[in-house]
């Protein structure tokens, strides 16, 4: 049963035919407050329902699976990643999410519609920036966030307003300029000011960052976060930069070959690698290295990459000289040894055995 | 009953505006994308351009070259007039909005639109009439030209002026559905450009140049089977009075091509946007 519980009391009530994410639940729970006297409003786990959920996500293209088996919950007001290579499938995921491509078998909703069969209003409540900026260049930029204004049934009034709020993400001198003189960055920062000119439930962003200047980067991630922070916004976001998911997200979810390999806070899938990671850099015979170290006490993990032996410890400080030492013994030529933080990329490793190759 | 445990912190504070989307309505929808096509058209002088003065040129070289051997088998016909309607099926037919559909899809901005919620009809509705306003603009030079040289609407007057622009309109709305149907199809421009061959059947087996009683036999008994035929002679009927047998049998023509070139356009979308 879907309900409200009143101070212990349980009223079951059905509100819509469909289902209410939690940040509307909010805008309910404090008109309610005051209606009802300041008697408090528990919003219950069956009332609360995810703002993006995906079961047994699947697309093939031919004989090629780009997405297999994806189970996705992301609460309302969460930033989620997607973290992955390219061609991992996250692209592919968010066009099954947004409406743009069809499923070959699985569901999913979006802000509580079903993508499938209530795709209109899928449309309604999302904003999209995709992976390669969509915009006309022979539009200019004031005409670009006009036209999308329009393209979700926004008065003038509305309009004006929300260019005004959008304007930080925008550089406002080049906003009468045709799109086609803009540079990439100004391009996806006009895209993404797009995707939020009719504020969005969800966003979707898909890898907003690639291939920006640091300082148009970091707009972006100010702007992610803001959106986040102080309207609650849910953020689907995919990148292949490791540190974007640390930065930005709250949880991740590790995507690679069309599968979901891992999933959890950033600190949580950390975690299941070590606190720390010795890394080995060494001459020659990598393997003869992984055995020695993989003999010391406390040591977990042992990856080979290259000429590079990590392995992740719960104290790095307390084993690094005992892998020395076992490396010596085995008559391994070190050239360095070195002792850091887990990353993502040492989760990626352990789940897939492969690193990141980021493209640009 | 349990809390609910959410990951991330509670928003802040609500909302800076209460703007959200709604649907606008089918119509609200078309005027939409017409209202981009519109603004687009004048940035678009480079394939405009060459569709204004090609008929233009057409037009007074085949006058030129057999008004006179025209005016000769036949005391008193009016070569420039039968040649009108065929300078303006010329300006109209294959100039559309589908190349710039398919530089949409290329570019992604097709997907933009397919992510709104835009109704998936109005996105090419929407073009169709930009592309009307279009065939009015490539078509009234030509017009001008006419009278200027001497072509009169004496029969039907200001009515039948614009029921001959009206004609060659609706003529290039229905051939339109061709070039969008290969460009939703296939998202290549240069098969778009490639449906202007199209044209050429069209217009050449059909009494553009001459009338059918002095063709060769096989070429008059193809003009029997081709839409463009009862076009112009819809329209060339205009310059002697109201006829409604031709001006029904035109309507009735040009509405089968049209059903045909629209179908295979809708149904191209449908499967675009089916496809993703």
């Amino acid at each position: 049963m879907k309900g409200l519980e009143v101070e212990g009391f349980a009223i079951a009530a059905t509100i819509t035919p469909r289902v209410i994410p939690e940040a509307k639940l909010r805008e309910l729970f404090a008109v309610s407050t005051v209606g009802m006297g300041g008697i408090s409003l528990l919003i219950t786990s069956e009332f609360v329902v995810a703002a993006i959920s995906a079961q047994q996500l699947r697309r093939t293209y031919g004989d090629v699976v780009a997405v297999d088996s994806v189970d996705l919950e992301v609460q309302s007001g969460e930033v989620y990643g997607f973290l992955g290579p390219n061609g991992a499938g996250k692209s592919t995921v968010v066009r099954m999410l947004c409406t743009l491509a069809s499923m070959t078998s699985g569901r999913a909703t979006v802000a509580g519609y079903d993508v499938h069969t209530q795709g209109d209003q899928v449309r309604l409540s999302i904003g999209v920036a995709l992976q390669d900026a969509a915009l006309d260049g022979k539009l200019t930029g004031r005409e670009t966030l006009m036209l999308q204004g329009r393209y979700y049934g926004l008065s003038k009034q509305a309009i004006a307003t929300r260019m005004e709020e959008v304007a930080p993400l925008l550089d406002m001198a080049a906003i009468d300029r045709k799109v086609s003189t803009y540079s990439g960055g100004m391009k996806r920062r006009l895209d993404l000011a797009a995707a939020l000119m009719h504020n969005p439930e969800v966003l979707f962003l898909d890898e907003p960052t690639t291939g920006l200047d640091p300082i148009s980067r970091a707009v972006v991630w100010d702007q992610v976060r803001n959106l986040n922070r102080k309207l609650g916004m849910t953020i689907f976001l995919t990148t292949q930069y490791l540190e974007e998911a640390d930065a930005l997200t709250h949880r991740v979810g590790i995507l690679n070959e069309g599968l979901l390999v891992a999933e959890g806070t950033p600190v949580e899938l950390k975690r299941k690698v070590g606190a720390d990671v010795v890394v080995a850099r060494v001459g020659a015979d990598p393997a003869k290295a992984a055995e020695a170290i993989s003999a010391v006490t406390g040591i977990s993990n042992v990856e080979v990459y290259g000429n590079e032996v990590s392995a992740a410890t719960a104290d790095g400080a307390s084993v690094v000289s005992s892998v020395a030492v076992a490396l010596s013994s085995a008559g391994v030529e070190v050239a360095e040894l070195s002792i850091r933080p887990t990353t993502l990329d040492d989760v990626f490793l352990e789940m897939t055995g492969a690193r990141i190759e980021v493209e640009e | 009953m349990s809390e609910a445990v959410v990951a991330p912190p509670a928003p802040q504070s609500p909302p800076s505006t209460a703007i959200r989307a709604r649907p606008s309505g089918f119509f609200s929808d078309v005027a939409s994308v017409a209202n981009r096509a519109l603004r687009l058209l004048p940035r678009d002088l480079e394939t405009i351009l060459p569709a204004l003065i090609v008929p233009l040129f057409f037009f007074v070289v085949t006058i030129g070259a057999i008004q006179n051997l025209a005016g000769d088998a036949v005391p008193g016909f009016d070569y420039k007039a039968f040649q009108l309607p065929v300078a303006i099926m010329t300006a109209v037919t294959g100039m559309s909005r589908a190349n710039s559909l398919v530089v949409d899809i290329v570019n992604g901005y097709f997907d933009r639109l397919l992510m709104t919620p835009i109704n998936r009809y109005a996105l090419l509705l929407g073009l169709m009439v930009a592309d009307m306003v279009l065939f009015l603009v490539l078509a009234t030079p030509v017009l001008v030209l006419g009278f200027a040289i001497g072509v009169s609407f004496g029969a039907t007057g200001v009515l039948g002026v614009l029921v001959f622009m009206l004609f060659g309109a609706f003529w290039g709305l229905a051939y339109t559905g061709f070039p969008y149907a290969i460009a939703l199809r296939t998202g290549n421009p240069g098969a778009v450009n490639s449906s202007f061959l199209l044209f050429f059947p069209f217009m050449f087996l059909t009494t553009a140049w001459v009338s059918r009683e002095v063709m060769t036999d096989w070429l008059a008994a193809i003009t029997w089977f081709n839409p463009m035929t009862y076009a112009l002679e819809a329209m060339r009927s205009l310059f002697l009075g109201w006829d409604g047998w031709a001006l029904g049998r035109g309507i009735f023509a040009v509405s089968i091509v049209g059903l045909l070139a629209q179908t295979l356009a809708f149904r191209s979308l449908n499967g675009r946007v089916r496809r993703g």
